[in-house]
């Protein structure tokens, strides 16, 4: 993976995705790097911050370069604030935030080192996306250099009330039920359902296979060096015993190599997609959310309108016995009455029907914007878990071919050995 | 149904044909589930460094084991005795009885067929003769051993295959009836036999003879030997032990050798049962991936075919690690008849503690007799003993009673000189011909634990090329993802 920005140019003109034309011609024009973990001691707090640099030809930009100090918090905010302004776009998951039961410490390297790369791809993600990367969320996290200016950003927090008010759409949502999901859509939550399941699966196993590897590797410690052991009390057999214990070392070094490899690729990509799926399952709840408003003001709309039908309806049949009774007692005070109460109808209708143009516009920008996302991010789950996997199968072939050198080259020293003893015998 | 096919190949400088010229086959006994397949598994033969005489190495190491029921034994048989001149002896099947034991009570066990057929013999169409077969259950192989043991002490009398199953990984049962635990013993009795006969003394003895040809009367003709007589209790043996001054240095050595042996097979096989467990683990998490793709591969559509075909090879990669774990086996019995041996070894150096000990009380019993007759003749005292004491205090003997106790004693010494020297004889018999074996048994040792690792180098060659295989299958489905 590219480190620096300017490698990351470089890569990236040299191999340009077809996909990425499709979507509109975007051409990448922001690199950004997180790295840099630095401990920040206060005296009310420590934590990590992370040095995020960027290099851009954009014409949004500024400058060309920028080298700011984020903290988790602030890539926090950055995603809730995305989400807030794209509820239907989505977004690369950010790393977990620290739990407490599980084992590793919070300021532990290894989790530090495995929360800066997931927050390195997260910014990447975000800047080789078409409409994320032009947010203004994006840019000030960016840039704004003094912590100062993004506090009052970083005050807002994902918004308590508009968490708030999601949840009671959900709940009345699951209430009402959504009057008619397009097929497609329907489609796509069973998918993500099924999606997210399997990746908890595939989660689980490859985290299980990580643990009986490293049970088998603690019992190779101790099986390479009862060779040697035995070895010492021997004279013809020490070489050959001494042979197989190393090869048994080798291999041991060989297997730690690939818990390793397993742990730095295809942990986190898995990881990554549980979490993906949970964000797809939130993308869908938004979108449902958004139809349902719409329909409710649609509702609220169409029953106005009968409400304004019936009145109108009532109104012709009371003009006219009002107006047998006006001429029969000259009550112009009534139908002034009348007027006024059509009015009001009317005003409440037409801004009801306002409203209901409004959100259904909406809707139509949040299907199409779900559509749009839904194959781009297809597209990069498919390229990411398929290199994942190509990845692991490389490494665990390279595992077994250097154990066979290991056991072949033994073979050939004893081999050797007896050919050498044939000879001997032959001077003999 | 288990049947024998066996190679023998052998290389012979075309020079030589002196009677007692040694070549060194490996006896092949494969156990046909699919008698029609072709297995050609290592054929290693050894040069034999020991003797003068000139035999080739014949390497061929292609294994890509596909065999899963092949076993594998590796007997230095010496074709120079006798016995094997004559004959072809296997273990070929196992089969259960039941019957009275006895305290009258019903139980199962197990017997083995043993077949013996005269060798190199083909009748005239060229197909081998029909053996001679009888059944032998496991306690007849230990009456037969016994009695080796105790009729020659000398020699390191090879081992039976373990009675229970010990070292066990978590998924070999300990259950005596369990088909490949009686599989694996039918090999180690057959080993057991065959290194009986190609030992230069054992296989000239008429009981083992009779074991192998004589259903009926043998357990008599054993017991008529009276050979329970011969064994040294182990309480004499104990004592020898502590109380020898001066065993042969060598022996001493051999002895902490044993031990050193034994402590450290015991340590190995313990571990490697263990790294079976995990790997046996490793393999079969694997199938787990098998079925979650299979399951993920309904939902996706380009992802689809390349995820279905991927996890067919993580079935098939959790599958192959049992094959792999049953030839492990093999190793560990290779390795266990050797922990075995070391019981033997140490038995031998116990029965040299033993003659010693003998030897060493015969000289001081015939010292102790000498300086009596010399405190008799002398009229002095050196030796408290209560006849001087009452002497002294009772008055002397007659010049008489002296003379005839002065005579008895040059009896006695007379008698214990001849003791001593028919001691010291047996004494250095011993020691030669059980050098004689303890070198025998050295080099085979050497031969047969280096071809036991080089053996499992080869596996281990094995499991690695699946493993390539396997992995580059996955990798090229992971490709069309």
């Amino acid at each position: 993976m590219p480190n620096s920005p300017d490698s990351m140019v470089n890569q990236f003109r040299l191999d340009e995705e077809n996909e990425e034309e499709q979507q509109g011609a975007i051409n990448k024009d922001i690199f950004v790097t997180v790295d840099n973990p630095e401990s920040h001691i206060s005296a009310i707090e420590t934590f990590i911050t992370y040095r995020v640099v960027t290099r851009t030809t954009c014409s949004e930009f500024d400058s060309s370069e920028y080298e700011v100090r984020r903290r988790y918090q602030d890539f926090l905010w950055l995603k809730s604030r995305l989400e807030e302004n794209y509820p239907t776009l989505i977004i690369h998951p950010l790393p977990e935030k620290f739990v407490m039961k599980s084992m590793v410490e919070r300021f532990n390297d290894d989790f530090i080192e495995t929360r800066r790369k997931a927050l390195h791809r997260f910014l990447n993600r975000i800047a080789d996306h078409p409409i994320l990367s032009c947010s203004h969320h994006f840019k000030v996290f960016l840039t704004e250099e003094t912590t100062q200016e993004l506090a009052p950003h970083r005050k807002l927090g994902p918004g308590f009330l508009s968490r708030m008010s999601e949840t009671m759409r959900a709940m009345a949502n699951s209430v009402r039920g959504l009057r008619s999901k397009l097929e497609e859509f329907a489609v796509m939550q069973a998918y993500v359902d099924d999606f997210s399941n399997k990746m908890c699966s595939v989660d689980k196993v490859t985290n299980r296979i990580i643990k009986e590897h490293r049970e088998y590797m603690d019992e190779l410690k101790q099986y390479g060096p009862t060779y040697f052991q035995w070895a010492e009390s021997e004279e013809l057999l020490a070489e050959p015993l001494k042979g197989v214990g190393s090869c048994v070392e080798r291999c041991s070094k060989e297997t730690e190599e690939q818990i390793q490899h397993l742990s730095e690729v295809l942990v986190p990509t898995l990881h990554e997609y549980v979490l993906c799926a949970d964000t797809l399952k939130a993308v869908m709840r938004r979108r449902d959310n958004i139809q349902a408003e719409f329909e409710a003001k649609n509702e609220a709309l169409a029953s106005r309108t009968t409400d304004k039908e019936m009145l109108d309806f009532s109104n012709l049949c009371s003009a006219y016995g009002a107006q047998a009774v006006a001429t029969a007692t000259g009550g112009l005070n009534d139908k002034e009455r009348e007027s006024k109460k059509e009015l009001k109808f009317e005003n409440v209708v037409d801004q009801l029907q306002e409203e209901v143009d409004d959100l259904a516009d909406r809707v139509e920008q949040a299907n199409n914007a779900l559509r749009g996302d839904w194959s781009r991010w297809r597209t990069s789950m498919r390229a990411d878990l398929k290199s994942a996997f190509i990845s692991t199968a490389a490494k665990n072939v390279d595992y077994y071919e250097k154990c066979l050198a290991v056991w072949e080259s033994f073979l050939l020293s004893q081999r050797g050995e007896s050919m050498e003893q044939r000879n001997g015998a032959d001077a003999s | 149904m288990l049947c024998i096919s066996y190679n023998f190949i052998h290389y012979v400088k075309p020079s030589l044909e002196l009677p007692g010229l040694f070549s060194v086959v490996r006896m092949r006994i494969a156990s046909s589930a699919d008698s029609s397949s072709n297995n050609s598994r290592s054929q290693m033969i050894m040069a034999d460094s020991g003797s003068s005489d000139e035999v080739a190495v014949i390497c061929n190491t292609d294994i890509t084991s596909t065999e899963s029921e092949n076993n594998l034994i590796n007997t230095m048989v010496e074709r120079g005795t006798a016995l094997l001149k004559k004959m072809e002896i296997s273990v070929a099947e196992a089969d259960k009885r039941t019957g009275k034991n006895t305290v009258n009570m019903q139980e199962t066990y197990t017997v083995y067929l043993i077949e013996t057929r005269p060798a190199e013999s083909v009748s005239e169409e060229g197909t081998p003769a029909a053996p001679d077969t009888l059944w032998r259950r496991y306690s007849e192989f230990e009456l037969l051993r016994t009695y080796l043991l105790v009729t020659y002490p000398y020699i390191i009398v090879p081992p039976l295959p373990e009675k229970r199953a010990e070292f066990v990984w978590h998924k070999l049962s300990a259950d005596n009836l369990d088909p490949d635990f009686v599989e694996r013993r039918r090999v180690g009795l057959e080993n057991f036999l065959l290194r009986l006969a190609s030992h230069p003394v054992l296989s000239n003895d008429n009981i083992f003879f009779l074991f192998l040809t004589e259903e009926k009367g043998w357990r008599e003709a054993v017991l008529e030997t009276g050979f329970q007589d011969k064994a040294d209790s182990r309480l004499k043996s104990l004592s020898a032990m502590f109380r020898v001054k001066n065993p042969d240095k060598r022996f001493t050595a051999l002895k902490h050798y044993s031990e050193d042996l034994s402590t450290v097979i015991s340590q190995l096989l313990r571990i490697r049962a263990r790294v079976a467990d995990r790997l046996y683990g490793v393999y079969k998490v694997h199938a787990n991936y098998g079925r979650v793709f299979s399951e993920w591969s309904a939902i996706e559509k380009e992802m689809g075919d390349g995820l279905q075909s991927a996890g067919h090879h993580m079935d098939t990669y959790a599958a192959s690690i049992d094959d792999i774990l049953e030839e492990e086996e093999h190793y560990a019995d290779q390795l266990k008849e050797y922990l075995f041996y070391t019981e033997a070894v140490r038995s031998v150096c116990r029965k040299h503690e033993l003659i010693q000990y003998e030897l060493e009380m015969a000289a001081q019993d015939l010292s102790y007799k000498k300086q009596q007759k010399e405190e008799l003749e002398t009229g002095t005292v050196r030796i408290f003993s209560l006849k001087g004491m009452t002497s002294k205090l009772f008055g002397q003997e007659t010049q008489e009673q002296r003379e005839s106790k002065v005579a008895a004693l040059e009896q006695s010494i007379q008698e214990g000189e001849d003791a001593l020297k028919e001691k010291n004889a047996e004494s250095q018999e011993f020691v030669e011909k059980a050098w004689n074996d303890i070198e025998r048994f050295n080099e085979q040792k050497e031969k047969d634990l280096r071809e036991a690792l080089i053996s499992y180098a080869i596996m281990q060659i094995s499991m690695c090329k699946k493993g390539i295989q396997v992995w580059s299958n996955a990798k090229e489905c992971f490709n069309k993802m």
